[in-house]
This record gives structure tokens, C-alpha cells and sequence, in this order.
């Protein structure tokens, strides 16, 4: 960034990303501009270590698993639709979204549903479609660091997987997980709106 | 070859006349008001733009956003409100809601790494560098925008590079190279000028605060060595002044570098001591952690708050981004240097405090000054990853607010 005019020309794809996302020209430039100004060498793609720089991000205990989403598949490099297709899952949900939508076309990456999948995934580690209590003690841990004893943190972990598990398979599957979500109001939990 | 030798007459007498309206009124301090008079056809200049692009992008909420505000829409409620859930207060599957979209949040636009790019402008100040919003308007704004840059290129430049090179020669003669910036700079509280045996700590932009700063006074100069054309800069400062210059491989040395500016004070006739402790440069629109070593020499600390104003130009140096020659070339080309040095009254460490409490005071009297935020993050972040405390404090709050109700709630069980 700084002394750049950028211009929606050299971002590549740039009409198939906005159906893809549903970002408008203006946000996708944004977010070309984002991505550039992470990309401090210039290589074209970003790797682990250009987003763990983020003051903000490294100091937040589940950084390391954000960081995960955008690298599926023990992928090294990010480039730019990669980065804007995780980024979409945030994008706020639209009203006409719903109304204008072909049924046919696969579900936009911003629905309730894709939301959901992407909270689920930073659970379920070996993304075998259930949080298990491992998993879930996992990822506590994460979040409260050395704060908390054992003992404290396996009887969060299994009261939160009885209250959620339905079928007593003694894991959360990604139904579930949903269901004891359904009252929450997702779409404005896990919204970032871009201002133009 | 009339054409050429016409020209070649023009340009002659062209330049002798620009360079004895500048030059000879430099040396002898005296102002022509020509400067003055400058400011202000390009204050209105850039108003009647600003006002030209307001008409022609009526309805677009481009220029009401302040650059300040930021990309995106932020919710800065603390933790405890944004995890508030359904239920009581206990460990819920929706509390990774609230961290991943914090950290997501931060992916798409973080505090610090936005310092460490130039500000955003809100109203455009005609050099294609800072446009980033704007688009084509209108032929007239195409024609001033035209007519801008033949003047810029073809007037100031030859003028400000010649001045350049005799700032090299003539180093004593700062006000040369100020009035070749086009430099406007308003001294505030000059009762308060750093005094011998001091320290002055100032907060940092640009090569440029050097300059500035010198121009009203000498100072030490404690830095690192620099090679190329900061180098030679750096050597025949030396021998107008009595500097300071450390190898990079000293400077890892803490102690010796204190040795060696507190035996510096102690010798209460040398200059004081300028140093930047943000350790970088940072664009201006913030202050950043100050390091402490600058605040351990003991001595009386002189701050003062240096702004730039971005609507003439942008003196912000990437130096990870752009080398000192392309910097130079880019500030020789804006339209103008403005900024406001404040000088502010001395203060000393107080009794039972430590030098990072003292960084800290020092840094929030700076920031008010200044009218620029202040930011706990190291200026070093532009390199350089965060360290582990800060996450441990996140967990901390996160873990007071689950356990603290969970133990509650299984004794009532």
C-alpha cells in the first residue's frame, strides 16, 4: 500500500472471485490491498509466517488454528482467492441474498450453514466430521492457556459434549453441533462488514 | 537550431533568476515571502480540487469516511460482552465465535501494520501516489492534476536538486534545504528548547524530523550507521558536530551504548542528545511503544511532538519498502513539507518509577501533543512477531470468566 493506485485490472480472476464470494469491486480491491501489504516481500502468496506477524492475531489463543483454515490440506501457500474464499465465510448476510438465489447454484460461502462449518472445523482437527472430547479439550485448552487445572477443564469438556451430543456416540457431530446453535444469531456473530 | 537555442536561453535564464530568489535570500535568512505566498495559492488550489471531486462523486460516501475510521466496521466491546451467550455464563460452543472473528478481524485490518503504510487521505491532494479512492472526475480536474505535475517535475525538482547538493557542502546551512522543501514549520513553546546536558526525545516519521529539528538548534545525533547515501550524509555531519554513530553490532550491546551517552551528559556543556525511541519510523498517525533504554541514561528528558500535515505532502519512509535516494526523490517531488514541532517543558523520572512507566509518561504527553493515537506495540512489530505474554493475558481473561462461574455452578449442583 502507500504509494499505489490500485486498480480492480490487476486483480486476476477478478469477475469470477465476486460470484464466487459476493464481494462487491470495491471490497475485493480492499482486500487486494490487505493482501499486498501482508505479502511484505512481495512473493505473490503468503505463507504461515506473513499472517503470524499480526500483532493481533498472535496474541489470540485461537491464532494458530485461524491461521490453519486458510492453509487446508497442508498447503504452504495462500494467494489471493484462497485468501478471499476464507474471508467470505465472514461477509455479512444480505437480504436479497436469500430472495434472488438460484436453488440450483451451490450454497453461497457466506450462509448460516458455512458459517457453521467453518466454527466447526477449527474443532475438529483431523476433520473426520465429529468433535470429540478429545478435540474439545483440545481446543479449550487453546482458549484458556495455563489458567485452568485439568480436572476443571475435562468436566467443561464433557458437559458441553453430553449437552450437545444427541446420539450418544459420545462425540459432536456437525448436526448437532448446529442444532444446539440454532438460536443463536450466527449471521451477526460471525459478520465482518467492509466499509466502502 | 533556433528552436533548441531559444530554449536553451529561456531555461538559462529561467534558472538564474529562480536560484537568486531562493538561494542568496537563504543564505542571509531573509524571506522574500515567497513561501508564504506559495502556501496559499496551493491551499486554495487543493480546496477548489477537493471541492471539484465533492460535486462530480455526489452521492458516494467515499470522502465522508474519515481514514481513521478504518475498512472495517469494528464492535470494540471487551470480551465479556461479546462472548455473552444464551445461558449463564459458562464454557459454550459459541465462544469460538467471538476469537474468530476477532482473529479474522485482525487478518483483514490490524492497528499496527496500517502505521507502517502511509495515511489514507480524505480529501485528495493531487499526487497520484495518494490516490487510492479516487477516480476520473472531470477534464478540468485531469488538466490542474496535468499542470500540477509539469510544475512539480519540471520547476521544483531541478530546483530542490541542486539545493540538495549544496546541503551536502554546506551543512550549516540548513535553512537552504528547508526553504528548498518548501518547508513550513511552526515552532511551538520555544521556551522550551532542549538545553545542554539534556536528552530530546521526539517522536518519529522521517529523515526529514532530523532536519527539522536541527534547524533550531544542534544536537548530538545517536544512530546507527548507515551505508550509502545516509552514510556519507551520516560522516560529514560528523564533522560539523560531535555525534554519536554505533555499528550495528554495538548497538545489540546495551550497556556499552548507556555507558556511552550517559558519559556524554555528564559533560553538562556538549548538546543535547537527540534520540527517537520508537526505534523506526511510523507514518505519523500514531505513537508507538517507546523502548526504555533511552529512559535509563537518567537526566532530564526534553519530548517534543513533531506532525507533519499530509495534505502537502507525505514524509513517511518505508524502509523496507523504498531505499533514502527513492524517498528523496519522492519527498523533493511533493508540493510541501508542513509540520508543527511542539517543545514541551522537561521531566524527569520520579521516585519509585521505573524506566518503562517513565517510557510510557513520556510517550502520552507526546501523543496528546501531537493529536496522534498511542499504540502499546512495539515498533519493532514492523519486523519482527509479538510476544507470548500478550496472548497469555487474553487467556487469562477468558479463563477468569468460564471457571469463575463453572466452579459456582457444580457446587450448587
Amino acid at each position: 500500500m502507500g504509494s499505489r493506485s490500485s486498480h480492480a485490472a490487476r486483480i486476476p480472476d477478478v469477475d469470477s472471485l465476486r460470484q464466487e464470494t459476493g464481494f462487491s469491486q470495491a471490497s475485493l480491491r480492499r482486500l487486494y490491498d490487505r493482501f499486498n501489504a501482508l505479502d511484505r516481500t512481495g512473493k505473490g502468496y503468503l505463507s504461515r509466517m506473513d499472517l503470524q506477524q499480526i500483532g493481533a492475531l498472535a496474541v489470540n489463543p485461537l491464532g494458530d488454528r485461524i491461521i490453519d483454515s486458510f492453509f487446508p490440506d497442508g498447503s504452504l501457500r495462500l494467494d489471493f482467492p484462497g485468501f478471499v474464499r476464507v474471508l467470505a465465510h465472514f461477509r455479512p448476510v444480505d437480504e436479497e441474498d436469500d430472495g434472488n438465489r438460484d436453488p440450483k447454484e451451490p450454497e453461497p460461502l457466506n450462509s448460516r450453514m458455512n458459517k457453521l462449518r467453518f466454527a466447526f472445523q477449527l474443532y475438529d482437527l483431523d476433520r473426520d466430521g465429529k468433535i470429540s472430547r478429545h478435540e474439545m479439550l483440545q481446543a479449550l485448552r487453546l482458549m484458556v492457556g495455563v489458567q485452568v487445572t485439568e480436572e476443571q477443564l475435562e468436566s467443561i469438556a464433557d458437559r458441553t459434549v453430553q449437552e450437545a451430543d444427541e446420539d450418544g456416540d459420545g462425540a459432536v457431530s456437525f448436526l448437532e453441533f448446529a442444532k444446539s446453535l440454532e438460536k443463536m444469531n450466527i449471521e451477526q456473530k460471525m459478520s465482518i462488514r467492509i466499509l466502502k | 537550431m533556433d528552436g533548441a537555442e531559444l530554449a536553451g536561453q529561456i531555461l538559462y535564464t529561467w534558472l538564474t533568476l529562480v536560484l537568486g530568489l531562493i538561494l542568496l535570500p537563504s543564505a542571509f535568512g531573509v524571506s522574500l515571502g515567497i513561501s508564504e505566498i506559495y502556501m496559499k495559492i496551493l491551499v486554495k488550489t487543493l480546496e477548489w480540487a477537493t471541492l471539484r471531486i465533492e460535486t462530480g462523486v455526489a452521492k458516494q460516501s467515499v470522502l465522508k469516511n474519515s481514514a481513521s475510521v478504518g475498512i472495517i466496521q469494528r464492535d470494540e466491546s471487551p470480551m465479556e460482552k461479546g462472548l455473552s451467550g444464551l445461558r449463564g455464563r459458562d464454557f459454550e460452543l459459541s465462544d469460538v465465535f467471538y476469537f474468530s472473528k476477532k482473529g479474522l478481524e485482525a487478518i483483514v485490518e490490524d492497528e499496527v501494520t496500517q502505521r507502517f503504510s502511509s495515511e489514507e487521505l480524505v480529501s485528495w491532494n493531487l499526487l497520484t501516489r495518494t490516490n487510492v479512492n479516487f477516480q476520473y472526475v472531470s477534464p478540468r480536474l485531469t488538466m490542474v492534476w496535468v499542470l500540477g505535475v509539469i510544475v512539480r517535475y519540471c520547476v521544483l525538482l531541478p530546483l530542490r536538486l541542486k539545493n540538495f547538493l549544496s546541503e551536502v557542502v554546506h551543512l550549516t546551512c540548513c535553512r537552504i534545504c528547508v526553504r528548498a522543501l518548501s518547508g513550513t514549520i511552526h515552532y511551538h513553546n520555544r521556551q522550551y528548547r532542549p538545553q545542554k546536558g539534556g536528552i530530546c526525545v521526539a517522536n518519529h516519521t522521517s529523515p526529514i524530523d532530523v532536519l527539522i529539528l536541527t534547524t533550531d538548534g544542534c544536537y548530538t545525533m545517536v544512530g546507527q550507521v548507515h551505508g550509502g547515501l545516509m552514510g556519507i550524509i551520516q560522516r560529514s555531519m560528523v564533522k560539523a558536530c560531535p555525534h554519536i554513530w554505533f555499528e550495528r553490532s554495538e548497538m545489540k550491546d546495551r550497556h556499552l551504548v548507556i555507558r556511552r551517552l550517559k558519559e556524554h551528559i555528564a559533560l553538562k556543556e556538549e548538546l543535547p542528545i537527540l534520540i527517537f525511541p520508537e526505534g523506526t519510523c511510523i507514518n505519523n498517525t500514531s505513537v508507538m511503544m517507546f523502548k526504555k533504554g533511552s529512559f535509563e541514561i537518567g537526566g532530564t528528558i526534553h519530548p517534543v511532538a513533531i506532525k507533519y500535515n499530509p495534505r502537502f505532502g507525505d514524509a513517511f519512509w518505508n524502509s523496507s519498502k523504498y531505499n533514502i535516494v527513492s524517498y528523496l526523490l519522492r519527498v523533493m517531488t511533493s508540493w510541501a513539507i508542513v509540520c508543527d514541532v511542539w517543545y514541551m517543558p522537561p521531566m524527569t523520572r520520579e521516585e519509585g518509577e521505573d524506566a518503562v512507566q517513565f517510557a510510557n509518561r513520556v510517550k502520552s504527553a507526546i501523543a496528546v501533543q501531537g493529536g496522534l493515537t498511542e499504540l502499546p506495540w512495539d515498533g519493532g512489530l514492523k519486523r519482527a512477531k509479538v510476544k507470548d505474554t500478550f496472548k497469555e493475558e487474553q487467556q487469562k481473561n477468558y479463563s477468569k470468566m468460564i471457571v469463575g462461574n463453572g466452579s459456582l455452578k457444580s457446587e450448587l449442583d
